[in-house]
């Protein structure tokens, strides 16, 4: 049939097993959150850090497979990379701010 | 009829479906954004209340929580196979998938007011007189709580009817309707007739001339309902749709470690 919506993402030979193994991933590092933050690592700031590093994890899984940024352009990559940035420096920003109060 | 119809649907619509892509995300962008001010909130009032945050979190249900995540983790995973196995022509298996990923909207929902209800029943809800009681940091991380899952929730019921609608759009008998537009009709007045060619050349059906008093000519296009033959432009709206909903996915694996697990 006519196919005029071919893209990169086509190109790809993943099929459905790898957004298998990807969920399955997802779910792995969901219970990895759950058991780590009944651990005392004696330090608040530590607990977060370990819970947004493997939240930041689990998005980056989500965005390079389901999300197929994988198989995109350079310039998606590059426009996530703006808006990534952009966030971590309001972010670092407010607490440069805060930090020194 | 049908190869002849399609290359004007091509030709009308240059499916940009790059163009299209990249409109989804930057509309995602200022998703990110407009939770990430949020989330900033967030972040400012945990490092000064971080006991009361503490306190406060233990209120919630960390399983109902760490079971929301496994559903909506699981309609993402129906959604990507929706639109992998749409890419690959099988209709059926993609319709199925969506409904799955729409099952898992619904029950995120419901058990997201169960959660609600329970706290509300509780008197904890903003501006509630229990809560006023409470110390400043309970009382602003509660308001930050219905706030962004109240946020992510209205994203979920969005979502869940745009999911709804491609649903429909999939497994619909296609239709499309192409107008040719005015300019093209001006240049082929007086002159021109509009006619359905067989391939042998052979006029088929009524033979329309196109003289002044034709304003507008307008060709509806019905494709046969077959697991081969389906609108090609659901793939780029089917996709679209699946980025919004890992969006709405991605917000919660951060909203839930953030509220539901202080220690």
């Amino acid at each position: 049939m006519h196919q005029p919506t071919h893209t990169h993402a086509d190109d790809h030979a993943g099929g459905y097993g790898i957004y298998l193994k990807v969920w399955l991933g997802l779910i792995v590092f969901t219970g990895i959150t759950v058991a780590a933050a009944g651990v005392d690592l004696n330090s608040a700031g530590l607990t977060i850090a370990l819970a947004l590093l493997i939240a930041s994890v689990k998005t980056a899984l989500v965005v390079y497979f389901f999300m197929h940024i994988k198989y995109e352009h350079l310039l998606f990559k590059l426009m996530l990379a703006v808006c990534a940035i952009t966030f971590v420096i309001f972010i670092g920003l407010t607490f440069f701010d805060i930090a020194y109060r | 009829m049908s190869s002849h119809s399609n290359a004007i649907v091509a030709h009308k619509h240059p499916s940009d479906v790059e163009g299209a892509k990249i409109a989804m995300w930057l509309f995602l962008f200022t998703e990110v954004l407009l939770f990430g001010g949020l989330f900033i909130l967030y972040a400012v009032y945990r490092y000064q209340y971080s006991l009361d945050f503490h306190l406060a979190a233990t209120e919630l249900n960390a399983s109902l929580g760490a079971i929301n995540t496994v559903v909506l983790l699981t309609s993402s995973l129906t959604v990507a196979l929706s639109i992998e196995a749409l890419r690959r022509g099988n209709r059926k298996l993609s319709l199925w998938m969506l409904f799955i990923t729409i099952v898992c909207a619904l029950t995120f929902m419901v058990i997201k007011y169960f959660e609600w209800s329970a706290k509300i029943h509780h008197g904890i809800y903003p501006g509630s007189e229990t809560l006023l009681t409470a110390s400043s940091g309970e009382i602003v991380f509660y308001n930050l709580y219905y706030a962004m899952t109240g946020l992510h929730g209205i994203h979920v019921l969005i979502g869940m009817g745009v999911l709804g609608g491609m649903f429909y759009f999939i497994a619909r008998k296609p239709i499309n309707k192409e107008a040719i537009n005015y300019d093209v009709v001006e240049r082929i007045r007086g002159g021109s007739r509009m006619a359905v060619l067989a391939d042998d050349g052979r006029e088929l059906g009524d033979v329309i001339n196109i003289d002044d008093k034709v304003e507008r000519v307008e060709i509806k296009v019905i494709y046969e309902n077959t697991p081969e033959k389906f609108d090609p432009r659901n793939e780029i709206k089917l996709e679209n749709s699946g980025l919004y909903w890992h969006i709405v996915d991605v917000i919660w694996i951060f909203l839930f470690p953030l509220f539901y697990l202080i220690i």
